[in-house]
């Protein structure tokens, strides 16, 4: 049987896709079948044309209007449910928006949903962590109806455009439910620098920092050097030295750049499970027994409050 | 206002799962076990809202093998009022445990329901969720503050992208993220009471609900490691490595 798959999109705050669509697309590959792409938003004009020319794709479907720009589970729940069953697969990113509203349209539909995948061996058959990435589960998932958030960063986005935009279809928007609303939003940018997600270094600073203003004082300079985005231990959030969103861990955020430098982080298991796939990975920490140095292809020892000021000096060179 | 809170009894996290060798599961046996952090944070919350009078009762409700009664009685002496056991060996999946808590709901009929957001054994995050969508409620994932009002509970959740403020219709459920609070530490006067506090037994039998998996687990590994690295000795020799050796900059 041929598959259905259905790739549920996000888009940034300035309205367009996010990369991580790629990302779906190269896992989408995997499962064989028609592919198509489902975009919502509270105005969609521009991700809808970049979507049309996606290579590979069937379809764009079209969710556009007031109740969606939100993102609220309740609302694309109400949206994507009157399609689910027309597909053998639907797929969304694992990011707090996916985790939210998928496994509420699971329930609705009666299927159990695999989270996280970091692998497909076959239409049924998907890898995913669990224990914070200290083991893989191969899990098979006999529902008729496949619903699955994916890790973005174990799938490299495919490349390309596609020859002819696809068409487009445009569904009604849902009408508005009472049970929730959004009555603020704390958006949280790091000025001039490149978001954690797609950032091609990462400059990740923990508790061994001490301070707030040495974290931003220390790192910043190195990150500008290195057209890195700020990363933190859960400790150094916790502390108020960098903000909730950059956390990066079994709980935070999970991040694969290039090269990713850990500086006065210990390690911890659950922050590794969301940096250790990274290509490179370099720690600084004066505790030569930190767990950190168990995963950084080079490691340095010695106080940060020396080395850091150092290493962004010698980059300036 | 009654409060539900769903605990889960999980590896303790600070201890590294391994596979077991023929990679049919997870070695478990003569390991440290705890509360998820999550339903102790959730535990938390609900205990709060009740000592400042916005709540009358918080029950906490765990399902599993008779071990997970272990859980409850950490329950009990953090300050749940009650403790319910749904009585099963079956392996629960998130989704039969939320059709589990969605039969206790109708019983028990809380206002409130607070999850832990993710269980750190499976990491699934799903079974708030799927609650809420079985009840028709409103949801708050990965709460960081809330705030009790007349009819209604409004939360700060965290997201990708910084944080964001929903205003739920109450009945409702909210899971918790790191932040919301800090747990107290359970005192000992408080856990010899709780040996003698009754638990009140259920099974999925009695509340109608199939538990059937159905996901299947094939096999579990530990992923590929990361060949070890090196130890450099200076600033430079970092970064002759990284430009000739990495490539990465
Ligand atoms: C359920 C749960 C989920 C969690 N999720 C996450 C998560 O998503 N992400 C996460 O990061 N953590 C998470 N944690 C927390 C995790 O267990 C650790 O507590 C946390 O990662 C520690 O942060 P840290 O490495 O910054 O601090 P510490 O462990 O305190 O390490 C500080 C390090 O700095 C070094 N240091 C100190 N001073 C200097 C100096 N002058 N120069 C050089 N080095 C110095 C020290 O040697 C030490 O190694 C979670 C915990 C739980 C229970
Ligand atoms: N067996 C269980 N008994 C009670 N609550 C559970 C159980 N499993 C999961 N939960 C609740 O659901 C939350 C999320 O779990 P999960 O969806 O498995 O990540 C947990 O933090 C608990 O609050």
């Amino acid at each position: 049987m041929e598959n259905r798959i259905l790739l549920v999109a996000e888009l940034g705050p300035d309205g367009h896709l996010k990369s991580s669509l790629r990302s779906l697309l190269t896992a989408a590959k995997f499962l064989k079948g028609d592919i198509d792409v489902l975009v919502w938003g509270g105005d969609t004009t521009s991700a809808v044309v970049e979507a049309q020319h996606l290579p590979g794709i069937r379809q764009v479907l079209n969710g556009s209007g007031p109740t969606l720009a939100d993102g609220l589970a309740e609302m694309l729940c109400a949206l994507v449910r009157p399609l689910a069953r027309q597909y053998t697969h639907i797929l969304t990113a694992a990011t707090t928006i996916g985790k939210n509203w998928m496994p509420r349209l699971a329930a609705l539909e009666d299927v159990a949903m695999v989270s996280d995948i970091v692998g497909v061996e076959s239409s049924d058959t998907f890898i995913r962590p669990i224990y914070a990435g200290s083991i893989w589960a191969t899990v098979c998932c006999p529902e008729p109806l496949k619903l699955m958030t994916v890790r973005t960063t174990a799938f490299p986005g495919t490349e390309g455009e596609g020859r002819d935009p696809v068409p487009v279809e445009n569904l009604p928007c849902p009408a508005a439910l009472l049970q929730s609303t959004r009555i603020a939003v704390q958006a949280h940018v790091q000025e001039g620098r490149p978001s954690l997600e797609n950032a091609r270094v990462v400059v990740s600073g923990g508790r061994g920092l001490g301070s707030a203003e040495h974290y931003e004082a220390l790192l910043g300079p190195l990150a500008d050097e290195l057209n890195a985005a700020l990363g933190a231990s859960r400790a150094a959030v916790d502390l108020g030295y960098a903000s909730n969103d950059v956390q990066v861990g079994q709980t935070g955020k999970v991040v694969a750049p290039d090269l990713y430098i850990a500086i006065g982080i210990s390690g911890a298991i659950q922050h590794l499970a969301g940096m250790q796939t990274s290509r490179v990975i370099v720690a600084i920490n004066k505790d030569p027994d930190a767990p950190i140095f168990a995963v950084a292809d080079y490691g340095l020892v010695g106080d940060l409050n020396v080395l850091v000021p150092e290493l962004t000096a010698a980059l300036r060179k | 206002m009654k409060i539900l809170v769903p605990v889960k009894r999980v590896l303790d996290y600070t201890i590294k799962a391994r596979a077991k060798a023929d990679g049919s599961g997870v070695e478990l046996a003569g390991l440290k076990m705890s509360l998820n952090p999550f339903d102790e944070i959730a535990l938390e919350a609900a205990i709060r809202l009740k000592e400042v009078g916005q709540a009358t009762e918080v029950v906490a409700l765990s399902c599993g093998d008779a071990m997970v009664q272990e859980g409850l009685r950490t329950a009990l002496a953090l300050g749940a009022d009650r403790a319910l056991w749904v009585s099963s060996t079956e392996e629960l999946q998130p989704l039969s445990v939320a059709k589990l808590l969605h039969a206790v709901v109708l019983r028990e009929i809380p206002t409130l329901v607070i999850c832990g957001k993710q269980a750190i054994d499976d990491d699934a995050n799903q079974t708030g969720q799927m609650l809420a969508a079985l009840l028709n409620w409103g949801q708050a994932t990965n709460a960081a503050e809330i705030q009790v009002g007349e009819g209604r509970v409004d939360v700060v959740r965290e997201t990708d992208g910084g944080t964001e403020t929903l205003r739920l219709i109450l009945p409702a459920v909210i899971t918790t993220d790191l932040r919301l609070n800090e747990p107290r530490y359970a005192t000992l006067p408080n856990i010899m009471k709780a040996r003698k506090k009754p638990i009140e037994t259920l099974t999925p039998e009695e509340l109608g609900v199939t538990v059937e998996p159905r996901l299947k687990t094939l096999r579990v590994q530990e992923p590929p490691q990361r060949p070890a690295g090196v130890k450099v000795d200076s600033i430079a020799t970092l970064l002759a490595r990284l430009k000739n050796e990495a490539k990465v900059i």
